[in-house]
């Protein structure tokens, strides 16, 4: 259990940077943490004490059976979507960022809020 | 500014030699993706930093040159189509969306598992094309000044 | 060592790692600092038995950390000092999630002991996937055969990204010409 805690404090420092930072750059990198933080949460989830990797090879399965206990690969299959998705959330918030700062020169989102247009 | 010409001579020459190992690594990850760790998205990243090790290599005028980079954008779209028309050439087959219609074959042969392998080429060539075009379209925007392409 | 404690060590250093990133003034510190918490995450999935998403976790971070500090280099940006306001809202806002922290200790009991999942889906798949798929790698199988319309769905996601980030980053040349042609006309 105090593994999960940990993920979940990993989580909460994640969110205390979208909160109180004034600079766009380390809002993107708050959101990277909280990316990171929910996919290891999930994988936590999936792990079975003394299991092996859910691949069949030669030395492991039996007539396409597998002998041993093994981890459980559905959760697996979903967080390696969200890995991928990840990188292209953070391209997209990067460009937009060079296009804010070539606008407005500045990082600072207390001063792009006052100025309008 | 000394950024275009790419770096010294020894650099050049190093490249030249181990990038074509980089390029072989990354497709043997995304042909044996039904048997070891790996697939289609792992290998696509390997091909788009072997892509980027040429550039940096080199300098970006030479990699203008050299490849065309309305060919890649062109090859990335058209693997996602490819990907669908796979799909409803499954559903023409019996079953449903993305079924696999092929024969299965033996267990851990490298030609087996009917549509497997080939959605993972797919998903690998449209991964690596599109990753290096948005490093590409990067470069552009930093070294002529003010983002004019 | 049983895992557990590998992994307790590990997230302990990434939230060390993190609370660094945040708080450094120099940009570069700070993005390097976040390759830290991303190399914690894939040396955990080997701990945990995943070797294709350390793989993919790898490299998809080596990645954004070529774009991060590609794009943010050489930029010098300055900051005004903070008033009193904000100061005051930030022991807020961290007594706020302390607090979440502590009142949720008691829902973290609720879940299985670590290491002992259910496993009523995958019990079918571990048994099946050989036989009816013919792949050996069961991870493989799921996203590509037995749950391949996901797969299709992320395929679609990854494509509009990149077209939202190129249309961004070619957006001035058109804005620029238009702009150039009505001063001509004046």
């Amino acid at each position: 259990m105090t593994v999960y805690l940990l993920c979940f404090a990993l989580l909460l420092v994640g969110v205390y940077g979208v909160l109180t930072k004034r600079d766009l750059i380390k809002i993107i990198l708050s959101l990277g943490i909280m990316g990171y933080a929910t996919n290891l949460m999930i994988i936590l989830f999936a792990y079975k004490n003394g299991a092996i990797y859910a691949i069949l090879t030669k030395a492991n399965s039996l007539n396409g059976k597998p002998t041993g206990p093994m981890v459980d690969p559905l959760p697996q299959a979903l967080i390696l979507t969200s890995i991928v998705i990840e990188l292209g959330i953070t391209a997209m918030l990067v460009a937009m960022s060079i296009r804010l700062y070539e606008k407005y020169k500045t990082f600072d989102i207390t001063k792009i809020r006052r100025l309008s247009g | 500014m000394k950024q275009n010409e790419g770096m010294t001579l020894i650099v050049k020459t190093v490249t030249r030699v181990s990038v074509w190992l980089i390029f072989l690594y990354g497709i043997y990850i995304i042909l044996h993706g039904h048997l070891t760790p790996g697939g289609g998205f792992a290998g696509g990243v390997v091909l788009a930093l072997g892509f980027l090790n040429i550039m940096l290599a080199y300098g970006r005028k030479y990699v203008e040159g050299w490849l065309n980079i309305k060919l890649m954008k062109d090859i990335e779209s058209s693997m996602a189509t490819l990907f669908l028309a796979l799909g409803i050439l499954g559903m023409s087959f019996g079953g449903g969306l993305l079924a696999n219609f092929l024969s299965k074959g033996e267990l851990f042969r490298l030609l087996s598992s009917g549509t497997i392998p080939i959605l993972n080429i797919l998903i690998g060539t449209k991964v690596s094309m599109a990753l290096f075009v948005v490093i590409y379209s990067l470069a552009v925007l930093h070294i002529v000044k003010g983002g004019e392409k | 060592m049983p895992v557990e404690t590998w992994l307790i060590f590990i997230l302990s250093f990434m939230i060390v790692g993190s609370i660094t990133a945040l708080e450094l003034k120099d940009l570069l510190s700070s993005i390097i600092s976040i390759g830290v918490v991303g190399l914690g995450v894939s040396i955990s999935f080997l701990f945990l038995q995943a070797p294709d998403l350390a793989i993919v976790q790898f490299l998809f971070e080596i990645f954004a950390l070529i774009i991060l500090i590609r794009a943010f280099m050489r930029r010098d940006y300055h900051l005004k000092e903070p008033s009193r306001s904000h100061k005051f809202l930030v022991i807020i806002s961290i007594l706020t999630l302390v607090s979440i922290f502590v009142l949720s200790i008691n829902i973290f009991k609720l879940l299985p002991p670590f290491g002992q999942p259910l496993m009523e889906t995958s019990k079918y798949y571990l048994d099946n996937a050989a036989r009816e798929t013919g792949a050996a790698n069961i991870v493989t199988a799921i996203i590509l055969d037995y749950r391949a319309y996901d797969t299709l769905g992320e395929v679609t996601v990854l494509f509009t990204a990149i077209l939202g980030a190129l249309t961004i980053l070619h957006m001035k040349r058109h804005a620029k010409s238009a702009s150039e042609d009505s001063n001509e006309t004046k």
